[in-house]
């Protein structure tokens, strides 16, 4: 059983809309991940939805390549929507 | 209590021991588990059970009427007092005896509360319909496992063809119709267990043979905890689980 695969784990809460990661697992196939991960992350009611992967099917960025990949945004604070004043007139925004 | 209640009270019993026994033996893998999901997996299966028992055990003791609620029927009796099945209180032994053992009790379980569901009584409606929904995931599972075994590597489904033909008789007795079952089902509270047999058997052999193990023969088979007869093992069993109420009466946490 040690040579079962690893698998990530994401599961949709009941109210939220999209899955959130939430841990991973080992498991010999898909359908047993599914049944392992209602088992050791939905026990105290925590979902509506699994989605398992592999995680060797992720493709995940370098850590070396962190300022590549994210210096640019750094200096545009302007994209950030707290940037702007509102208009107290503005509703539901 | 009249007698139209004590056979109720003892109907109730049967099935809410049936869930508290295969929940104690469940729980002895807590924590030796194969791997940690299932682990996990076997431990949820037990809580389940355990719910259930509690469930069916506390509409016992209002049934009897005598005062004594879930937790004094489930700690304070002794050995000849429980009326479950022999299977279930059947040895863990290896992973292939636990799943079989589990396998032929949810797939008779599920028919079970399956047929429960149309009892003329509401408090056999309302547990059975609330266990359903959790049997229907067991069975899911201890077929799985069955399966995975059976068609497994050739160890693994040695042990599991030994596991199937060594439980094998102890099935009979949950298709037995007593004074009990007969009253019961008169009275439209139970069911006919006997009618549940060849749904049993269909499912059962279907894994089976899906999981390239042969079907048992026909055999003797073994009776007697529906009456309180039991298997030495059962002194044990309850001996661990009533303990703590044993050696400090009214003990609570």
């Amino acid at each position: 059983m040690s040579d079962w695969p690893l698998w990530e784990v994401f599961i949709r809460s009941q109210h939220g809309l999209a899955h959130k990661h939430v841990g991973s697992l080992h498991a010999p196939d898909a359908e047993m991940a599914i049944r392992n991960a209602r088992d050791v992350y939905t026990r105290r009611n925590e979902g509506t939805s699994i989605w398992v992967v592999r995680s060797s099917e992720i493709t995940a960025s370098e850590p070396d390549q962190k300022d590549a990949l994210f210096e640019s945004p750094k200096g545009k604070i302007y994209r950030h929507p707290t940037f702007y004043p509102v208009p107290d007139e503005v509703k539901h925004l | 209590m009249s007698q139209n209640g004590a056979q109720f009270f003892e109907y109730v019993l049967r099935l809410g021991d049936n869930d508290l026994i295969l929940s104690q033996r469940l729980a002895e893998w807590c924590g030796h588990g194969p791997v940690l999901e299932e682990d996990l997996a076997q431990t949820n299966v037990a809580l389940d059970l355990l719910g259930q028992a509690q469930l069916w055990l506390e509409y016992a003791g209002k049934i009897e009427d005598k005062g004594r609620d879930a937790d004094q029927l489930a700690f304070l009796r002794d050995t000849h007092d429980f009326r479950n099945l022999l299977l279930v209180e059947q040895e863990n032994s290896d992973y292939a005896h636990t799943i079989a053992r589990q396998f032929y009790f949810d797939a008779w379980h599920f028919l079970l509360l399956q047929a429960l569901q149309s009892s003329s009584d509401q408090g056999v409606r309302e547990i059975s319909e609330k266990s359903l929904k959790e049997v229907r995931y067991h069975l899911d599972r201890s077929s799985g496992w069955v399966i995975r075994l059976g068609d497994g590597i050739e160890e693994s489904h040695a042990r599991m063809e030994r596991a199937i033909h060594a439980l094998w008789l102890f099935t009979g007795e949950m298709f037995e119709m007593d004074a009990v079952d007969i009253e019961m089902k008169e009275r439209q509270i139970g069911c006919d267990l006997r009618a549940l047999r060849d749904p049993w058997l269909n499912q059962v052999s279907k894994t089976l043979e899906e999981a390239t193990l042969k079907v048992p023969a026909d055999c003797w088979m073994q009776r007697g905890g529906k009456r309180g007869i039991h298997s030495e093992r059962l002194g044990y069993i309850l001996a661990e689980m009533q303990f703590l109420q044993r050696a400090y009466p009214g003990a609570q946490w």
